[in-house]
C-alpha cells in the first residue's frame, strides 16, 4: 500500500512539474503543509486563476494519500488513482489548449489588450 | 420605475422566498427538465418566482473569453432588469454558470472602475438604467431552498422519502471558483464552503437519501471543453462516474445544467468510444427533491433525462 500510494503521489506530482515548466518555471522543491504536491499547485496557479479548478482535486489526492498511510483499504487506494487521473486529464487537457483560450471557467481573452467590442 | 404587477413584496415571506428567477439559455434547451423541475419544487415548498423580463445571455464562456467586460454587461442587464423594473432584492439563478457570471459582475462592478464605466457605456447606449454594484443579491437555487425554506421546513413538507437511494452530489467546479466572487461562503457554520460544498448534500440528505462519500464533488466535468476536445471531455466524465460508482452511488445529483447534460452525454459516448459502460444515473437535485415532496416524475421532467433515472425510481420504489 505504502509504494501504490507513494507512486500516485508521485505521477500526480509529475503532472503538475510538467505544467510548471511549460510556462517556463522551475519546479518547486518547496512543500506547503507539508505535501509537495500543494507547493506545485499553488507555483502553478500564480497568474492562472482558472488553474484552481484542480485545487481541490489535489488536496483530496494529499487527504487520501493520508488515509492510506493511516491504513485505509483497496477502496480508498482506487479513489485516489482516480483522483490522480482526473488530475492528469486535467492539466493534460488545459495544456492542449492553451493559447487557444482558457480551458474552464475563470477565462482570459484571446483578444489583443486594447481591442475593444463594445464600441 | 414602476413595478411590475405581483412584483409587490409581502412580509409574510423572506427575502429569499420570493425572488427574481434567472433561468438563462440552458434551462430552455438542454437544461429543460431542470426548469421545468426547480418550478415544481418551487411550488411545492411555497417558494415564489418571477421571471426577469427580457433577460438575455449572461455572456456564458464564449463572451468572456472575447472580452470579460462584455461578459460583464450582459449580466448587469439582466441585474437592472430586477432592480430596475422588478425592485427585486434577490435574483435566484440556477444554472452554475449564470450564478457564477452575475457573481463576478457584482464583483467586477464594485472593484474596477474600468468595468463600471464599460458597462455605464454600454447601458446608456442600450438605453437602460445602468446596475449599481450592491442593490442586488444573487443566489443559486441550492441557495434558494436552504435558506428559503431549510431542511426543517423541508422535511415538513415531504411527502415521500429518497430513503434507501445512495447520491453522489455533485458541485462542479464554478459553484465555488474563484472563491473571491463569493463573500458569503466560508463564512462558518451555516454557510457554505467553496472546499466542501454541503448544500445539495444537506438538502437531499433531509430528503431520506443516503449521501456517499464523493472526492470528485468540484472536479472539473470538461464542459467547456466538450467541443474542442471531446475525447478530453469524455476521459474527465468517465472517470467522475466510475468514481461515483466506486463511492457506492447509485445516482449522481446535479445542480448545473451543463454538467449535467455533460455527465449525461459523454456517458453514453464512453461506452460507444471507449467501451467503457457505467450505471450511475443522473438527476437534477430539484427532481430528487420534487420525488420527495410528492411531485410526478413527469412533472419534474425525469423522462427528458439521457440517463433512465425513471427506471431507477421505480426500482427503489420511488415512483
Amino acid at each position: 500500500m505504502s509504494a501504490a500510494r507513494d507512486a500516485l503521489l508521485a505521477r500526480a506530482e509529475a503532472v503538475l512539474e510538467d505544467w510548471v515548466r511549460a510556462r517556463g518555471e522551475t519546479p518547486t522543491q518547496e512543500a506547503v503543509e507539508t505535501f509537495r504536491l500543494l507547493a506545485l499547485h499553488r507555483q502553478g496557479a500564480r497568474g492562472v486563476p482558472s488553474f484552481n479548478a484542480c485545487r481541490e482535486t489535489c488536496r483530496e489526492v494529499a487527504y487520501h494519500y493520508n488515509l492510506l498511510a493511516a491504513g485505509a483499504d483497496a477502496r480508498t487506494e482506487r479513489m485516489m488513482q482516480m483522483l490522480v487521473t482526473h488530475l492528469e486529464l486535467f492539466v493534460r487537457g488545459k495544456m492542449q489548449t492553451e493559447g487557444l483560450g482558457e480551458f474552464c471557467c475563470a477565462s482570459r481573452p484571446v483578444r489583443n489588450k486594447g481591442e475593444r467590442i463594445d464600441g | 420605475m414602476s413595478r411590475k404587477p405581483g412584483t409587490e413584496r409581502r412580509s409574510t415571506l423572506n427575502k429569499y422566498q420570493r425572488v427574481a428567477y434567472y433561468p438563462g439559455c440552458a434551462l430552455e434547451g438542454t437544461g429543460h427538465a431542470y426548469n421545468a423541475s426547480t418550478k415544481a419544487v418551487g411550488k411545492a415548498l411555497g417558494l415564489e418566482l418571477h421571471e426577469v423580463a427580457d433577460w438575455n445571455c449572461c455572456g456564458a464562456m464564449e463572451v468572456k473569453n472575447v472580452d470579460p467586460q462584455v461578459q460583464t454587461y450582459l449580466s448587469s442587464r439582466v441585474m437592472a432588469i430586477a432592480v430596475h423594473e422588478m425592485n427585486a432584492k434577490v435574483v435566484m439563478a440556477p444554472c452554475n454558470g449564470c450564478y457564477h457570471n452575475l457573481k463576478k459582475a457584482e464583483y467586477d462592478l464594485a472593484n474596477d472602475e474600468a468595468s463600471r464605466q464599460v458597462v455605464d457605456r454600454i447601458s446608456k447606449k442600450a438605453g437602460h438604467e445602468t446596475y449599481r454594484a450592491g442593490t442586488l443579491e444573487t443566489i443559486h437555487a441550492l441557495d434558494w431552498i436552504k435558506d428559503g425554506i431549510g431542511e426543517q421546513e423541508l422535511k415538513r413538507r415531504l411527502k415521500g422519502s429518497l430513503k434507501g437511494l445512495k447520491v453522489a452530489n455533485y458541485y462542479g467546479c464554478m459553484y465555488t471558483r474563484p472563491r473571491h466572487i463569493f463573500p458569503e461562503k466560508d463564512r462558518g457554520p451555516g454557510s457554505e464552503s467553496t472546499s466542501q460544498p454541503h448544500f445539495m448534500d444537506d438538502l437531499l440528505a433531509a430528503a431520506g437519501a443516503q449521501n456517499v462519500d464523493f472526492p470528485l464533488k468540484t472536479a472539473c466535468c470538461g464542459g467547456a471543453h466538450t467541443l474542442s476536445d471531446s475525447d478530453t471531455s469524455t476521459k474527465l466524465v468517465l472517470n467522475i462516474l466510475q468514481a461515483a460508482e466506486a463511492a457506492g452511488a447509485e445516482v449522481i445529483a446535479t445542480e448545473c445544467p451543463t454538467c449535467h447534460s455533460g455527465l449525461e452525454m459523454h456517458q453514453v459516448r464512453a461506452e460507444k468510444v471507449l467501451g467503457r459502460k457505467t450505471k450511475v444515473r443522473m438527476l437534477y437535485f430539484t427532481q430528487l427533491l420534487g420525488v420527495a415532496l410528492g411531485v410526478g416524475p413527469r412533472k419534474l421532467g425525469v423522462h427528458e433525462n439521457v440517463s433512465d433515472g425513471l427506471a431507477l425510481l421505480k426500482e427503489k420504489g420511488l415512483a
